[in-house]
């Protein structure tokens, strides 16, 4: 045995060494693995910590270790932190191999004989595998300074424009005719009761006039290339018909277009749109977009109002769909969120009786700009209510739709019930299985409405319908529900019920996370690359995620996140290159064959054919590490770094040095 | 015989999803059979079937392959490699003579410890019905390469 190995068993104070017999472990590693090159096996409290680390390097230096291997947690957590140790030695940190015991083995197993010889073999596996590690140097590649930011709501606009004002170019795609996303639907926003409008549409003015933004509406991104430092994005630009060179937004078109569509994105369907439109008055960019599938000139062959009245002649009816292609260095997702679909909820009675509303159709109910010019009437256009109740939790908390807790709803709900109360002074009733009002000002504001004489009834509600049993029920809604605090049912008649209906993450989320190479949790939301440490990375180098795509949260959260988002392509821009992990593939060209099988295994066409030789070549600039054709050599030719066949046999010979018959009886 | 049969497992596990699935596991202190000893893999399209003979052959009673959701492969496409591997191996197996029992695949995401978590514990079950390999001799506390003798 010509390495030298080093074995290093961390206590983790006692999140290892509560369960697993560390000392026995260290131990028995020196004794037994003495034949596979094991030199010296330490134990010792926390390895991560400087002293341990310290443990490390000076036996470097001293016994000359020329392998290393830690026992301790999961690579994820500090493969880096003990590869540094080495590189701090001057030992090639890739010749450091660390083995989770705890994570795989401590935090696991209750039985402490059994996890003490799980313990063993892992640390065995190691030591086995280590021989076979090779001194490596990280892939250093530059970092593009451009970035793309996917979603043009609140969280993509704040994360665009810290970017841009740090100088670098931003491409903002939006799938919609504007940016604003579903904060310019709102019409207050708690608990100070700003009004959206007035606070988000600066921002947006912002992006529309900036240089370093290049504003990419009504687009969506249809294929992602590449990796970390060099993505190549293809975004589809969805033909507007409209020449926005010629353009100047003064609206004509859509004041003669004689076609009336029902607007069910931004007002949620309680307000028309021409069928060529701007969403909304202050959008941006100031362009319309024609509605082809509602356009009569596209459906009957003739009308073209809009274009007999442009003033510029900017109406392009021959326009097609457009395929740009953008590099980028780094990509933010900040997709946002869906509605809860209430219908999904039969027993409240949406869409069957009038006068149940949705909490955006409230939102656009209440807002000045909206289709009421801010009156909250009932269905018919006209009545003030004067009883409204506000079912909280619809579709959230509940095992039947979505289990979690959608953040927003309770202020949301303590919103409404504030502009109710101000706009028409009726009477409201909250309906919440618990008041969550945990952040800044949040408490203080659901204290103001108890002052205001809103009535909070603690239950969730079993039935909204229109069937009176009493007099004073007739031709009202009536809510029932038991109110827990009385342990009593009770039924409320009502003119008016808004279902505060919770967050879902984008119906095309999965699809969408794909497409960027990361992953959704169980409810598909975007999962961040760690949930407390790192909120806005994903698992994917080079992609972040802001806003409600990583899950519910309200405005100055989702801020916050874009702002953070950006913080770190800024940070991966400032670096110029990147250094990347120097896992890669390589064909040893005298071996191979040329039967090319590897070829149509690579999904990155990393692998090149040269013909005249008659051999395969993986181009590690595009090789990404997976192993496959590795695998799928049949000549053998193709060995991958970091997990060469000899470094996983070896570890297969190692994890399987005890069996666990033996184990069964204690040495 | 009184003693119970405790089977070793060799589980190939994905960087991407499997991997931290165990991570998750182990992070919400989900409980399994202490039976299973994972490797890892950059992707289960690394999956070379030597490693799953290699297992069988050093003592494992049992190989469990997991990967990425079909369609959630990180390196887009590889898991549907391994899934073809991993039929063909099962077939090999039922040629040698063992029972193809013994390979096991699960997709478990990053999310899924539990899903991860609940398998193996199974598989455990399962494992220790079908009783010890013993093949093609397993030499308690060494490891024996009888066929790579036999080759050399």
């Amino acid at each position: 045995m010509t390495e030298k190995i080093g074995v290093y068993v961390c206590h983790c104070g006692t999140n290892i060494a509560g369960v697993v017999n560390v000392a026995e472990v260290s131990t028995w590693a020196k004794d037994k693995l003495g034949e596979n090159g094991v030199v010296v096996s330490r134990d010792y409290k926390f390895m991560c910590s400087s002293l341990g680390q310290e443990l490390i390097q000076k036996d470097i230096k001293e016994l000359g270790l020329t392998r290393v291997v830690v026992a301790a947690c999961s690579p994820h957590l500090h493969e880096k932190t003990f590869r540094n140790a080495c590189k701090g030695a001057d030992l090639n940190p890739y010749l450091c191999e660390l083995v989770s015991i705890r994570e795989q083995d401590s935090w696991v197993h209750t039985d402490k004989v059994a996890a003490t010889e799980k313990a063993k073999a892992i640390v065995s596996g190691g030591v086995a595998r280590v021989e076979h590690h090779e001194a490596l140097t990280p892939l250093r590649v530059p970092i593009h300074p451009d970035s793309l930011v996917v979603g043009g709501g609140i969280a993509g606009i704040q994360a665009a424009l810290e970017i841009a004002d740090a100088g670098y170019h931003v491409y903002l795609v939006e799938r919609e005719p504007s940016i604003g996303g579903h904060m310019a639907q709102f019409d207050k926003t708690f608990p100070t009761l700003d009004c959206s409008a007035c606070i988000l549409t600066p921002k947006m003015v912002d992006v529309g006039n900036h240089p370093n933004i290049t504003l990419l509406t009504w687009s969506e991104v249809t294929k992602v290339d590449g990796f970390v430092g060099n993505f190549a994005v293809t975004i589809k630009k969805k033909a507007r018909y409209i020449k926005e060179a010629d353009c100047t937004g003064c609206g004509i078109c859509q004041e003669k277009c004689p076609k009336k569509v029902v607007d069910d994105v931004f007002e949620a369907g309680m307000g028309n749109r021409k069928a060529v439109y701007v969403p909304f008055p202050q959008a941006v960019p100031k362009y319309p977009v024609l509605d082809r599938p509602n356009c009569t000139y596209f459906i009957k062959g003739t009308c073209k109002a809009c274009e007999k009245f442009c003033p510029t002649g900017a109406i392009d009816f021959t326009q097609q769909d457009q395929d740009i292609t953008v590099q980028v260095g780094n990509i933010i997702l900040a997709t946002g969120w869906d509605l809860f679909d209430v219908k999904r909820i039969p027993q409240y009675g949406y869409g069957r009786l009038a006068n149940v509303f949705t909490s955006l159709e409230f939102e656009r109910l209440s807002n000045a700009a909206g289709p009421t010019g801010g009156n909250v009437v009932l269905r018919d256009g006209k009545t003030v209510p004067k009883t409204v109740g506000i079912v909280h939790c619809v579709g959230s908390r509940d095992q039947n739709y979505n289990p979690y807790c959608s953040a927003i709803c309770c202020m949301q709900s303590l919103k409404f019930a504030h502009l109710v109360h101000e706009k028409t002074g009726a009477e409201v009733y909250n309906f919440y299985i618990d008041i969550r009002t945990p952040s800044k000002g949040y408490e203080e504001f659901y204290q103001r409405l108890l002052e205001e004489g809103t009535h909070f009834v603690r239950g969730k509600v079993a039935e909204v319908s229109n069937v009176a049993r009493t007099p004073q029920e007739e031709g009202r809604l009536v809510v029932q529900v038991e109110d827990t605090l009385i342990g009593k049912q009770r039924r409320i008649p009502v003119d008016m019920v808004i279902l505060s209906a919770g967050l879902q993450a984008r119906h095309d989320a999965k699809e969408v996370g794909k497409l960027f190479g990361i992953s959704c949790s169980a409810d598909a939301w975007y999962i961040e690359r760690h949930p407390k440490l790192d909120p806005v990375a994903t698992m994917t180098e080079g992609v972040f995620i802001a806003g409600c795509a990583q899950g519910p949260k309200d405005i100055p959260a989702s801020v916050a996140q874009g702002a953070a988002a950006a913080a770190r392509v800024l940070g991966k821009i400032q670096q110029k290159e990147i250094a990347l992990e120097p896992v890669r593939a390589t064909v040893n060209a005298d071996a191979c064959s040329g039967c090319r099988i590897c070829n149509d295994l690579c999904p990155f066409n990393a692998i090149l054919f040269h013909e005249d030789t008659m051999v395969s070549e993986v181009n590690p600039a595009l090789c990404q590490g997976c192993g496959t054709c590795v695998a799928g050599c049949p000549a053998g030719a193709i060995s991958g770094t970091g997990f060469s066949n000899e470094q996983i046999l070896s570890q297969i010979e190692g994890l399987l040095l005890l069996n666990i018959k033996a184990e069964a009886v204690p040495a | 015989m009184t003693e119970k049969f405790e089977p070793v497992i060799i589980g190939f596990t994905c960087n991407w999803c499997s991997y931290r699935a165990a991570d998750m596991a182990g992070t919400a202190r989900m409980k399994y059979a202490p039976n299973i000893r994972l490797i890892r893999l950059m992707c289960s399209g690394r999956l070379d079937p030597t490693f799953v003979f290699k297992a069988f052959e050093g003592g494992a009673d049992a190989v469990m392959i997991s990967g990425c959701h079909p369609g959630d492969c990180h390196y887009v496409e590889q898991n549907y490699k391994a899934l073809r591997r991993f039929h063909l191996m099962k077939r090999v197996l039922t040629q040698m003579g063992i029972e193809p029992g013994r390979l096991k695949l699960v997709w478990a995401s990053a999310a899924e410890g539990a899903i991860l978590t609940d398998t193996i514990n199974k598989y455990v079950e399962e494992v220790r019905l079908l009783g010890p390999l013993n093949w093609p001799a397993k030499k308690i506390g060494t490891v024996s390469t009888p066929v790579m003798e036999v080759a050399a």
